[in-house]
């Protein structure tokens, strides 16, 4: 089992014919994922570098297809676009990865992706993977373990990207597999968050626990913990990175800041401890917290 | 992105909000002539820097005469202001404003952020104006108003109506008032802000609602479509090592500890300043180079961070991923030969074509460097050399 996304899943590339699109195309078909074609604007009628067909539309695209889930390297300023269209067409995951995106350009596409009953995965991350079936993003397959019947899994939910490699690797190392891995992104305003994960998570028996990483800014940890209290039985391991970055600085990401003494490392350590879960001091101890979990 | 109060409040007039004349200096000499054309008996001269705490540190003041205005402009001028957002060093003066001071019979908070929870821009108003509305949240959070804008459709009249009654305005004020709100929601949309901020908006004697004080912040993914608003960024008010890692694509924050860190990944990078502090040192800086870097843009990294005097050694910290680890070992045995390592400098790469890394430090034999088997190895090691 996984969430959102499996080997059935039929994937669109929008911006297929940029530097990005087109490295990460062929990353992700050498990973085994079904990615059915691309979308450029004005390029329709073409192949791709990979011999996928490319399309000016996602309307055009979806019906050639069947795609029922993008990934967009779409540059910032029409991104969120984008991310419409493929609404519009008919997609049901849509994966962000774009980076620079407007905020308020995510707050108008959430809710109209909401409205549609379309679920969202950034932007500004690194994408969606279930191991040994389908990698919709930019994360190193390799580093990654598939389930089998001996194993024991974990789900991972995580706002970084090379911060979710690292826990992955960790895992990895140490036997554990993974059934999903969802890097939700770092902006502010963005798709799926923690909480609608977990939910998911907790629900797919394949996974036996779950790994959670946050960063500083915003309340979702604090809410996630919450949830966790309230509704989750899996155990759950979490790293909260960023309890030494200074107020009111940006760190890297949009949405990592801490404003108005809202969104320290140290509430939402606090705020999950107090839920039962198990939060590593160190980001190089998160493999050894999972294994003491799961054993 | 952050502005002045003198370029916010003409963002305001340019909206149509009321806020009273006011007069901009750049040297002392023009506050004499100032003073008269405004024609008070009282005026306020407020320093233009992005600081805060600026009343406390004597840098916003009350002046009744001519001659007065000289003495303190001249005094805001030549000496640093130190606050408790500053640091000990202060901040240099390059503007002030001078305004007539204004009758106040109430003051009231009113300010949009997008709210992240709710994934969408709120109003908050205040009853409590003049004070940080952090303050007010903290001790009496049931004081503020808020109103949140439909995503699509954005504050609706009737919202901003019930929130100026929630205030305690009403009649003609309170028609004034819910103008002044409307008008600041559509500002804060048009111009793509993260803050649009009067505090305080004030209720004059004599039925006059006008924006005082205003803080507005932009949002840096959006600027490529304000060309207007970008023009006025003051780069006099950044850190110009952080100005310059801008230039190569660099993130970097520029800290108060000796342990230098060079990264890949905004919360990789944090989780590194982390570590090190949980080992008992003190980061330098953040800085990510990004999943795209090249060679160029890590040999300017090394540039930075080895630029600040108070480095004692460096941390590279690479899971390479898109970013291959060979890129960075190029990137280290470049750095080693063009800037130099004046201080130890601890690696530790893993991930894509580490192997192929490792041999290459390896070959190379750097005088000053030293790998480490994993991440805890690295941050003992790097704490151990300072």
């Amino acid at each position: 089992m996984s969430i959102l996304i499996n080997r059935n899943t039929r994937v669109l590339c929008q911006g297929i014919t940029g530097k990005a699109g087109a490295f990460h195309t062929q990353q992700c078909l050498d990973y085994g994922t079904q990615l059915v074609g691309g979308c450029t604007p004005g390029k329709g009628g073409t192949k791709s570098e990979h011999g996928l067909p490319v399309f000016n539309t996602c309307h055009e695209a979806v019906a050639a297809t069947g795609a029922d889930a993008s990934m967009i390297f779409v540059p910032a300023p029409a991104a969120a676009d984008a991310a419409l269209e493929a609404a519009d067409a008919g997609i049901r995951l849509v994966v962000l990865i774009t980076e620079g995106i407007p905020t308020l350009d995510m707050v108008k596409a959430r809710k109209y992706l909401d409205d549609q009953g379309v679920k969202l995965i950034g932007p500004n991350c690194p994408g969606v993977i279930t191991p040994g079936q389908c990698k919709i993003g930019i994360m190193p397959g390799y580093i990654h373990k598939p389930p089998t019947t001996a194993t024991k899994n974990v789900g991972l939910i995580s706002r970084s990207g090379t911060l979710t490699y690292e826990a992955v690797w960790q895992c990895t190392q140490r036997g554990y597999a993974q059934t999903t891995c969802v890097g939700i992104g770092g902006d502010p305003v963005k798709g799926l968050n923690f909480i609608e994960l977990l939910e998911l998570f907790q629900t797919d028996a394949e996974t036996h626990a779950i790994v959670l990483i946050g960063e500083i800014g915003g309340t979702d940890e604090e809410q996630a913990a919450a949830f966790v209290k309230q509704h989750v039985t899996k155990p759950v391991i979490a790293f909260i990175a960023g309890q030494t970055a200074p107020p009111g600085r940006r760190m890297g990401h949009a949405g990592a800041i801490i404003s108005g003494g809202e969104g320290t490392a140290q509430s939402k350590i606090a705020a999950m401890r107090a839920a039962g879960i198990t939060v590593t001091d160190s980001p190089a101890t998160i493999g050894d917290a999972v294994a003491k979990v799961l054993g | 992105m952050r502005v002045h109060e003198y370029q916010a409040r003409a963002l305001l007039e340019a909206a149509g909000i009321p806020v009273p004349p006011s007069e901009v200096l750049e040297s002392a000499e023009l506050a004499r002539g100032a003073f008269r054309r405004l024609g008070a008996e009282t005026a306020v001269i407020k320093a233009q820097v992005h600081a805060g705490g600026r009343g406390k540190a004597g840098y916003v003041k009350l002046v009744k005469s001519a001659n007065e205005a000289f003495r303190e402009a001249t005094r805001m001028f030549a000496e640093p202001m130190v606050s408790r957002q500053t640091g000990p060093e202060g901040v240099r003066v390059h503007k002030l404003l001078m305004a007539p001071a204004v009758d106040i019979a109430r003051e009231f908070y009113v300010g949009v952020v997008v709210d992240r929870a709710r994934r969408t821009p709120v109003l908050m108003g205040s009853a409590q104006g003049g004070i940080e509305i952090e303050e007010v949240a903290a001790r009496d959070p049931g004081a503020i108003k808020k109103a949140w804008f439909h995503p699509h459709l954005g504050l609706q009249r009737f919202q901003a109506a019930v929130l100026t009654a929630g205030l305690g305005l009403a009649g003609g004020r309170a028609k004034l008032a819910t103008d002044i709100l409307l008008k600041l929601a559509r500002l804060f949309v048009e111009r793509d802000c993260s803050l649009a901020e009067i505090n305080p908006l004030v209720e004059t004697p004599t039925g006059e609602i006008i924006a005082i004080d205003a803080k507005f912040t932009f949002d840096d993914n959006a600027l490529f479509r304000h060309a207007d608003v970008a023009a006025l960024f003051d780069a006099s008010e950044e850190n110009p090592a952080e100005l310059r890692a801008k230039e190569f694509d660099l993130s970097y924050i520029a800290l108060s500890g000796n342990i230098g860190c060079l990264v890949n990944g905004a919360g990789l990078a944090m989780a590194t300043m982390d570590i090190i502090k949980l080992h008992g040192g003190e980061p330098a800086n953040f800085l990510d180079v990004g999943g795209s870097v090249t060679c160029e843009g890590a040999i300017e990294a090394f540039r930075i961070i080895l630029s600040d005097p108070r480095v004692k050694a460096v941390l590279v910290n690479i899971f390479g991923g898109i970013a291959k680890c060979d890129v960075i070992a190029d990137a280290l045995i470049r750095a080693a030969q063009e800037v130099g390592f004046t201080v130890p400098v601890v690696v530790r790469l893993e991930g894509t074509n580490v192997d192929i890394a490792r041999q290459m430090l390896e070959k190379a034999t750097i005088p000053g460097l030293k790998t480490a088997d994993n991440l805890t190895d690295a941050a003992r090691q790097v704490c151990a050399a300072v």
